[in-house]
C-alpha cells in the first residue's frame, strides 16, 4: 500500500516536472496519469506474452480503487468555493444554469451517439465481460 | 458558559482539523443519503456535500480561505487520483485497443461541442464576457480548466465552481439522456459521461459499470489533453 502511494505520487511528481520544463499545456497529473499506464502496459510486454488478460500488481490495484470509489469527495474543498462567487452567480444565474444543463446534455448525447455509431461500424463489438448487463 | 463556548469555537475555527472534519462529515452524510436513496443520480452527495459545507460556513461567519487551511487536504488528493485513473483505464486494454479511432473521434468532437454549447447558449443569455471565458473550459477535470482559464483571460476560481456544476450536472442527467437515447454500449456511455461531466461523472460510472468507468476515466484524460490543445486557439481566433 505504501509502495503503491509512493509509486502514484513519484508518477504525478515526474508528470509535474515535464509540465514545467517542457511547458506543454497539459497539468502535471494528467501526464502523471500517462507514464503510470505506459509503465503498466510496458511491464505487461515484458513479463507476460501479449495474449494474457492485463493483470495489475495487487497493491497498486487496491490503492488505485480506494482512491477512485470515493474520488467525488475531492471536488468537495473546490466545490465550496461557490461561496465566493454567489453575488456573480447570482446576477447571471439563467444564462450559466441555462448554458450549463444544456450543454452538458448536448454533449452527452453527441459524444455517446458518435461512439456508439462509429464502434458498430468499425466492427468492433462490444462483448466485453459484463458488457451485456442491462443499464440501469 | 456561552464565553467558554466561544472560545473554544474561536480555538477550533482556526485549526485546520475543523475544515478537514467539516469536510468528511458532510460527504458521509450526502454519501448516506445517496446509498439510501438507491443510488439515484438526483440524490448527489458533492451536492449534498456543498450546499451543507457552505451554509455552515455562511452561519457560523467563516471565511473560504480558514475552511480551506483543513480542507486542502481533501483537495490534495486529486493529483494522486488522476494518476490512479491509469489503473481502471490500463485493466480495459483490450476494450479500448478494439476502439481507439472511434473513442479519439468521439472525444474531439465531444470537446469543441461541450466548450461551443456552453459559450454560445451563455452568450445568447447576455452572460458577461469573464463569465463566458470562465465557461468555456467546463467540461475538463478541474486542475486543467483553472489552466485553461488562466491562460485564455477567464477567472479561474470561478471556473472551478463551473466545472463542478458542470460534474454534479453532468453525474445528475447522464443515466436519463443515455437510456432515452436507448444506448447500451457501456463504452459510449462511460465515454461520454466522461467528456461531458470529467471527474464527477467518473465516480458515478465507476459505481454503475466497470467498463463505464475505465471509459469515462479515458474520456476525461484525453478530453483534458484535447481541449488544453484545442481551446486557446479557438479562444484568440473568436475573442481576438
Amino acid at each position: 500500500m505504501l509502495g503503491a502511494v509512493t509509486l502514484l505520487l513519484v508518477c504525478q511528481l515526474a508528470g509535474e516536472a515535464i509540465q514545467v520544463a517542457t511547458g506543454v499545456p497539459v497539468p502535471g497529473p494528467v501526464i502523471g496519469m500517462a507514464l503510470l499506464f505506459a509503465g503498466l502496459v510496458l511491464r505487461r510486454r515484458l513479463r507476460v506474452g501479449r495474449r494474457e488478460e492485463p493483470e495489475t500488481p495487487g497493491a497498486l490495484a487496491e490503492t488505485a480503487q480506494g482512491l477512485l470509489n470515493h474520488l467525488s469527495l475531492l471536488f468537495v474543498p473546490a466545490g465550496v468555493g461557490v461561496m465566493l462567487y454567489l453575488p456573480l452567480v447570482a446576477e447571471e444565474w439563467l444564462a450559466i444554469s441555462v448554458s450549463l444543463v444544456a450543454s452538458t446534455v448536448i454533449t452527452i448525447v453527441l459524444t455517446a451517439a458518435l461512439m456508439a455509431w462509429l464502434a458498430r461500424r468499425s466492427g468492433a463489438s462490444d462483448a466485453g465481460p459484463g458488457n451485456d448487463t442491462e443499464p440501469k | 458558559m456561552t464565553s467558554e463556548l466561544r472560545a473554544i469555537w474561536v480555538y477550533l475555527a482556526a485549526s485546520p482539523l475543523l475544515g478537514l472534519t467539516a469536510t468528511l462529515v458532510a460527504y458521509q452524510a450526502g454519501y448516506w443519503l445517496y446509498r439510501k436513496s438507491g443510488h439515484h443520480p438526483l440524490v448527489n452527495p458533492v451536492l449534498i456535500a456543498v450546499v451543507a459545507l457552505v451554509a455552515m460556513l455562511k452561519l457560523t461567519g467563516t471565511d473560504y480561505r480558514t475552511y480551506f487551511d483543513g480542507a486542502q487536504f481533501v483537495h490534495f488528493l486529486l493529483g494522486p487520483a488522476t494518476v490512479a485513473l491509469a489503473v481502471p483505464l490500463y485493466q480495459q486494454l483490450r476494450q479500448l485497443q478494439r476502439s481507439l479511432v472511434a473513442v479519439l473521434v468521439a472525444v474531439t468532437a465531444g470537446s469543441l461541442t461541450a466548450a461551443a454549447s456552453a459559450v454560445g447558449i451563455a452568450w445568447l443569455l447576455g452572460a458577461s464576457r469573464e463569465t463566458l471565458l470562465s465557461l468555456a473550459p467546463k467540461s475538463v477535470t478541474t486542475p486543467i480548466a483553472m489552466g485553461i482559464a488562466e491562460q485564455i483571460g477567464g477567472l479561474p476560481s470561478l471556473t472551478a465552481v463551473l466545472v463542478i456544476l458542470t460534474g454534479m450536472t453532468g453525474a445528475m442527467l447522464a443515466t436519463w439522456t443515455l437510456n432515452l437515447l436507448r444506448i447500451g454500449d457501456w463504452r459510449a456511455r462511460g465515454l461520454a459521461v466522461g467528456v461531458a461531466a470529467h471527474g464527477i461523472g467518473t465516480a458515478r460510472a465507476i459505481l454503475v459499470h466497470p467498463v463505464a468507468g475505465a471509459f469515462a476515466g479515458l474520456a476525461m484524460g484525453l478530453n483534458g489533453v484535447a481541449t488544453a490543445l484545442l481551446l486557446p486557439l479557438l479562444a484568440r481566433w473568436i475573442f481576438g
